[in-house]
């Protein structure tokens, strides 16, 4: 479990990690960090702004 | 760099660096960290602040404004447009600033102050003693140190992390954030006003914001409610509307961001720990500005730090005090915000269009919101009747 970031898409605004229920995602300068307490909830992929999260079940 | 400090403050955007400034002023040793290499950008802001709120804090300086304003204009989705200033008397109700300027002359005048600063130094987590946080891990250049702290003031931003070491819930659900898409546009005509465009059509469960910065360039961005999001996306709207109305503007920029809708958050200190900003979710539900609040609640914060210092005691029993000041003050207005938001993601254009036409030959154009919204109420009850709490 846990979410695909497209990094051509992600304009790492932080947005995702601010939403994330379980506090899974951390943003690094300009990259997305997951850790392995994802529950593939789907949040962050339903409010980024840009669509560059896929959630994998 | 030492290895422990009175105060040290995650994150070097407007709330940090006043709280860093106000505690080094007094004399306190601070910590200013910003895990970006460069403070201020990328931007995640649309950059318009009212003269009022500003000049409580900094003198205004031609380096970091980037247009001065006569006032705003809100268009109903059918084109109707209302025309308001925050200042009666003046022509100049407020200013786009160029944060990445900004921000940065801020934490400059924090170190300036006296406080150490350290840039792409990211917090990984907190140091506990005897029940209180104790400082924080960071992370510079690949390596892992611990830095001691008395207090440690969450100024993270949206992303905030700060919060939830401490235990504090700060997360946000779809309908507590807008999602925002801005272009920095040029080669079209800006004006003098900060211009709204509201309802489904062009932002749903939020708006369209055109911010003029400076001759022929203008911050053009656009926000939806998160829970709104997923089939429609801020980036696809506002492609669509610059087409649409803006065929011959030449994006020069392109930025994106998170902005807090939720309103105030049950708990914004812990024993040795204090959120400021958009880690508090300070930012105003209705309008996401947030830069003013959080520079008002890191005044506060640093205020309060300064305080405990003096009492030794860095408990929730003294930094109680932020929390009761914040509330009092922007606390209130960010509740009436949540009042009139939580509405207006209800209305339909049709009704957008009707509170639009109510104001016909009424002149707005000197007055704020606060004393537009009695006329509109009283013009139209039954739409929004449910702000009924705010006039009486």
């Amino acid at each position: 479990m846990s979410v695909i970031v497209n990094r051509y898409k992600c304009g790492y605004c932080g947005a995702c990690v601010g939403v994330c229920p379980a506090g899974a995602l951390e943003l690094v300068e300009t990259w997305i960090e997951v850790d392995n307490t994802c529950t593939s909830c789907g949040v962050c992929a339903k409010i980024c702004p840009v669509g560059a999260l896929v959630v994998i079940k | 760099m030492r290895s422990s400090y009175d105060v040290i403050i995650v994150g070097a955007g407007p709330g940090g660096s006043i709280t860093a400034k106000t505690c080094a002023q007094a004399g306190l040793e601070v910590l200013l960290i910003e895990k970006r290499q460069e403070i201020g950008d990328p931007v995640r802001c649309a950059e318009g602040v009212g003269k009022e709120g500003l000049i409580h804090h900094i003198e205004p300086d031609s380096r970091w404004i980037a247009a001065e304003l006569k006032g705003s204009m809100i268009f109903a989705p059918d084109g109707t447009e209302i025309k308001m200033s925050e200042e009666a008397s003046s022509q100049k109700a407020g200013f786009n600033l160029e944060r990445k300027i900004f921000d940065r002359v801020l934490a400059q005048q924090a170190a300036m102050a006296g406080a150490d600063v350290m840039v792409k130094t990211r917090a990984t987590g907190l140091l506990r003693s005897n029940g209180s946080i104790s400082g924080i891990k960071v992370m510079y250049m690949g390596e892992v140190t611990e830095i001691k702290a008395s207090i440690v003031i969450g100024a993270d931003g949206v992303e905030s992390k700060v919060g939830r070491w401490g235990g504090i819930d700060t997360s946000l659900k779809p309908v507590d954030i807008n999602t925002c898409t801005q272009f920095l546009v040029s080669n079209i005509d800006a004006g003098e006003y900060n211009k709204f465009y509201i309802g489904e059509k062009y932002a749903p469960g939020g708006y369209l914001w055109l911010f003029p910065k400076g001759e022929h360039t203008a911050n053009l961005g656009l926000g939806i409610l998160g829970s709104k999001c997923g089939t429609v996306r801020p980036i696809s709207l506002l492609h669509k509307f610059m087409e649409t109305y803006m065929p011959q503007g030449k994006i020069i920029e392109m930025v994106v961001g998170g902005v807090p809708v939720s309103g105030p958050i049950k708990q914004t200190v812990a024993n040795g720990l204090i959120l400021v900003g958009d880690a508090a979710r300070q930012s105003d539900p209705l309008t996401g500005g947030g830069i003013i609040n959080a520079m008002d609640a890191g005044k506060i914060a640093g205020e309060v730090c300064i305080k405990a210092k003096e009492k030794g005691d860095y408990s929730v029993k003294i930094l109680k005090e932020y929390e009761d000041r914040w509330r009092a003050t922007i606390g209130k207005e960010l509740s009436k915000s949540l009042m009139i938001k939580n509405l207006l993601i209800k209305v339909s254009d049709e009704q957008l269009n009707q509170l639009a036409h109510s104001l016909s030959g009424i002149d707005t154009s000197k007055m704020a919101l606060p004393k537009v919204l009695p006329i509109l109420f009283k013009k139209n009850p039954k739409i929004l009747w449910e702000l009924r709490t705010l006039f009486i």
